[in-house]
């Protein structure tokens, strides 16, 4: 009875309790160095980008030489590789116009791609129009048209619809710029704000909606997206058609490395432009781990993330190669980065309490 | 002994407390529906899903679609008719069935809460409810009395009293008491609360929540019986429950508990209740009352005592049908719901599904999202009986799509009360070839420690 005395006197007026004391987490503290320290350097970095992708397209159109041709490519591998470090944040603004589905679904759909350039009628707002866009359609429009630089230049010049390629090269380099724009003013213009302040525990806070967020792409877009789908895991046989940068074909391995990279550096709360590290998942794993004294899972999380890197380092630069030849190699990388989903989905998730769905559960 | 017990059986009580039971569960049942439907948890678990998980033996029980709104509607009325007390009766009948229904049409969203009405409104079909301050009495004062045999209100306070015992011996378990787990966890995730925020992440606080809720379930039956500590017992339940209200999503279940308790009180209380609520109605107490007189309610026939002392036995012993499984029953879930384990465990899981071709070899990965809510997902990834259900549903759905040769396997894992993750199922084992029963499973794998305890 006394304890139960204790507690309710001890959760009834809790007026002097400890309350500025420094063995409480601050999760205020871990959405702004998410925010200004990750997520916005980010997006301006990979906003920069995609401006000079956007400039290197209008020098080509101007002048469709194979010279222009190859800056633009290189301007655009740039971009899409900065993309992987901003493809993760899908809240606010990027998630209420689908960044991620406006820039990166892939296999793009060719046909149908050259269907709009034959009309010259599309509207990229549509949602039918996600696998017509973004930089697996570029890939296509700059390394898919033709096997050499010269034959693909020439669909940007003789051919007899050679505005038709132009107009759409433009119109997917622009809407790219635009969407990306869209999301970074978002972020600089008060919603940092909002985000930061929405310390809330419950599936509509910024913790539970980022935590959620992260592991989403991690499991599906990277592991799944990157690896898993082209490796035939989800199908009988493989897909190295559905590699990322099909078209282009030897940089499918630096996109998958840089997203994890990415996702390791996020996780340890790593500044995007610096070294040093702020409030994160780890800092905040490691505090709970105060509390409960279980296995040092921010280490077994890490420790994971070198192995799934090592792997991947050992896949062919060209995925498509790697699967027609060994496609053992890409199941290999897939099941560490498999051991990485578990990590988070299961003991993550159970360490954070994250909440998946408003309704009533007793937690059984 | 054997006069003692008849003598027992002959005594008589007054109706009021049970009137007031009947009125305050039926709105709240009333109420509950409401709330289920406006926070649109008809389409979003009934509607909307493609798949539901079905409780052993009731697979037939489903959802009907859009008319699935008819049974929803048919059970708030019934609620609304048991709270007036107008044909209650069938009311209550129509109620129990129709509420019982809904909660066996996908187990994804068991809850004890849910059970423990559809015992209670199991209970109240074989008591006299509607004798007393009920439109029944009112449009025909022959069914009016004021005295009620006295057990007809004890068996109402022995179900509350084995909710709550049964919930404190759940709890005495080496997770709950000495690493104070789950609460460990849930409390901290607690930091954005008012004032307790910061509280929620104090050790100390997890420990005296967790033993303070073990010694509460456990007491609080007996400190509501006797009257010297009853006040006493019904400030602890508001507290409790209101906290738990405060920390956790489980709805309505504390103010049914609180509204329910109150049958402990003595009939002066519940005579004020009645003219409260006459008061707010604008009837006519004296004249609702006086309909009753001072007559005894008789059962004309004898069934509803041995119904209801075979319906308490089950009751009774249904909860420690765990111990006939060999492995730990947080683990296994072998014999977990439907014995009051409320709040006890923390579990997440992650299952992934393989359709394997025998003759062939070839094999892919089924992505879970294609059939399941994030809801049932959660839920199916941690539960044996809904991993086994799930996986014959994905092997006869790509059956149906002319795959051939279809067995079905599952790599999962499951963290249990803050453990590290370990494999859950055997993923060796084709889950097509497993069927469900009452057995232990066999394909799920060893826990790896123990919690000893209930």
């Amino acid at each position: 009875m006394a304890i139960i005395a204790v507690a309710i006197t001890a959760c009834s007026s809790d007026n002097d309790g400890p309350t500025e004391t420094n063995d409480n987490f601050d999760r205020g503290a871990m959405l702004a160095n998410w925010a200004d320290n990750i997520i916005i350097p980010a997006y301006t970095s990979f906003n920069s980008k995609v401006v000079e992708m956007e400039a290197a397209t209008a020098a080509f159109n101007a002048a469709p030489t194979v010279e222009n041709l190859q800056s633009l490519r290189a301007a655009w591998k740039v971009a899409y590789v900065s993309f992987q470090n901003v493809s993760m944040f899908e809240v606010g603004k990027a998630e209420d116009i689908r960044f991620r589905n406006r820039l990166n679904v892939y296999p793009t759909k060719v046909a149908q791609i050259e269907d709009f350039i034959a009309s010259g009628n599309y509207d990229f707002d549509l949602p039918s129009t996600i696998d017509k866009q973004g930089f697996p359609a570029m890939d296509y429009m700059l390394n898919g048209l033709a096997e050499n630089d010269a034959e693909i230049v020439t669909f940007y010049t003789t051919n007899s619809n050679a505005v038709g390629y132009k107009n759409y090269l433009s119109t997917l380099s622009q809407t790219i710029k635009s969407l990306s724009n869209e999301v970074l003013t978002s972020w600089t213009g008060g919603y940092r704000d909002t985000f930061v302040a929405n310390t809330s525990s419950s599936a509509s806070g910024a913790v539970d909606k980022l935590t959620n967020d992260y592991i989403f792409y991690f499991e599906k877009a990277l592991r799944a997206g990157k690896v898993g789908i082209p490796a035939g895991i989800f199908s009988n046989g493989t897909l190295p058609q559905n590699v990322e940068a099909f078209y282009k074909k030897d940089i499918s391995k630096e996109l998958l490395l840089e997203a994890i990279d990415a996702s390791v550096d996020f996780f340890n709360g790593k500044s995007f432009n610096g070294t040093s590290n702020g409030e994160s998942f780890k800092t905040y794993l490691d505090y709970l781990n105060t509390i409960k004294n279980g296995e040092n899972l921010s280490a077994l999380i890490n420790d994971q993330f070198t192995v799934a890197k090592n792997k991947a380092n050992e896949l062919n630069a060209n995925f498509v190669e790697q699967i027609e030849t060994d496609n053992s190699k890409m199941l290999a990388s897939y099941d560490e980065l498999q051991r990485l989903v578990v990590l988070f989905k299961v003991d993550m998730v159970q360490a954070f309490d994250v909440t998946i769905d408003y309704v009533d559960a007793d937690g059984d | 002994m054997l006069t003692a017990v008849q003598k027992y059986f002959k005594k008589d009580t007054q109706a009021a407390p049970l009137a007031v039971f009947r009125v305050l569960f039926g709105f709240m049942m009333a109420l509950s529906i409401l709330r289920f439907w406006a926070n649109g948890w008809i389409e979003k678990l009934y509607i909307q899903p493609k798949f539901f998980f079905s409780y052993y033996g009731f697979e037939w029980v489903k959802p009907i679609g859009d008319y699935t709104y008819i049974i929803i509607i048919i059970c708030g009325i019934a609620a609304l008719f048991v709270a007036l007390g107008y044909k209650y009766r069938m009311a209550i009948i129509v109620f129990f069935l129709s509420f019982t229904y809904i909660e066996l049409m996908d187990k994804t969203t068991y809850l004890n809460h849910y059970y423990f009405i559809s015992c209670i409104a199991f209970l109240m079909i074989f008591l006299p409810a509607n004798v007393y301050f009920s439109v029944d009495t009112y449009k025909n004062p022959r069914k009016a009395f004021q005295m009620i045999p006295k057990w007809t209100i004890d068996s109402i306070k022995l179900m509350l009293g084995i909710v709550y015992f049964y919930a404190g011996l759940a709890k005495l378990n080496s997770d709950w008491l000495f690493n104070a787990m789950p609460l460990k966890i849930w409390l901290p995730s607690k930091y954005d609360l008012p004032f307790l925020g910061d509280l929620m992440q104090q050790q100390w606080v997890h420990y005296t929540f967790s033993w303070s809720g073990a010694l509460y379930d456990l007491a609080i039956p007996f400190l509501l019986l006797y009257r010297r500590t009853r006040w006493f017992a019904f400030a602890l339940v508001v507290i409790f429950h209101v906290m738990t209200r405060v920390l956790f999503p489980i709805g309505m279940f504390p103010y049914i508990m609180i509204v329910s308790t109150l049958i402990f009180f003595d009939t002066g209380f519940h005579r004020k209740v009645i003219r409260f609520i006459s008061k707010l109605l604008r009837i006519d107490y004296s004249k609702m009352v006086a309909l009753s007189q001072t007559k005894k309610y008789r059962f004309k026939r004898n069934i509803a005592l041995p119904i209801l002392a075979i319906f308490f036995v089950i009751q009774l012993l249904f909860p420690w049908r765990y111990l006939a499984y060999p492995n730990e029953l947080f683990w296994t879930e072998e014999g977990y719901r439907f014995s009051w384990r409320v709040m006890l465990m923390e579990k997440a899981g992650y299952a992934q599904f393989k359709i394997k071709n025998t003759e062939t070899g070839e094999q892919f990965l089924v992505n879970n999202t294609d059939f399941l809510t994030p809801f049932q997902e959660k839920q199916m990834s941690t539960q044996p009986d809904f991993i086994l259900q799930y996986a014959h549903f994905l092997g006869e759905h790509f059956e149906a799509e002319g795959h051939e040769n279809v067995a079905v396997y599952a790599e999962s894992y499951v963290a249990l009360n803050g453990r590290l993750s370990q494999p859950y199922v055997d993923p060796n084992v084709d889950l097509m070839k497993q069927r469900e029963s009452f057995r232990s499973k066999d394909w799920i794998l060893p826990f790896n420690d123990t919690i000893t305890g209930l």
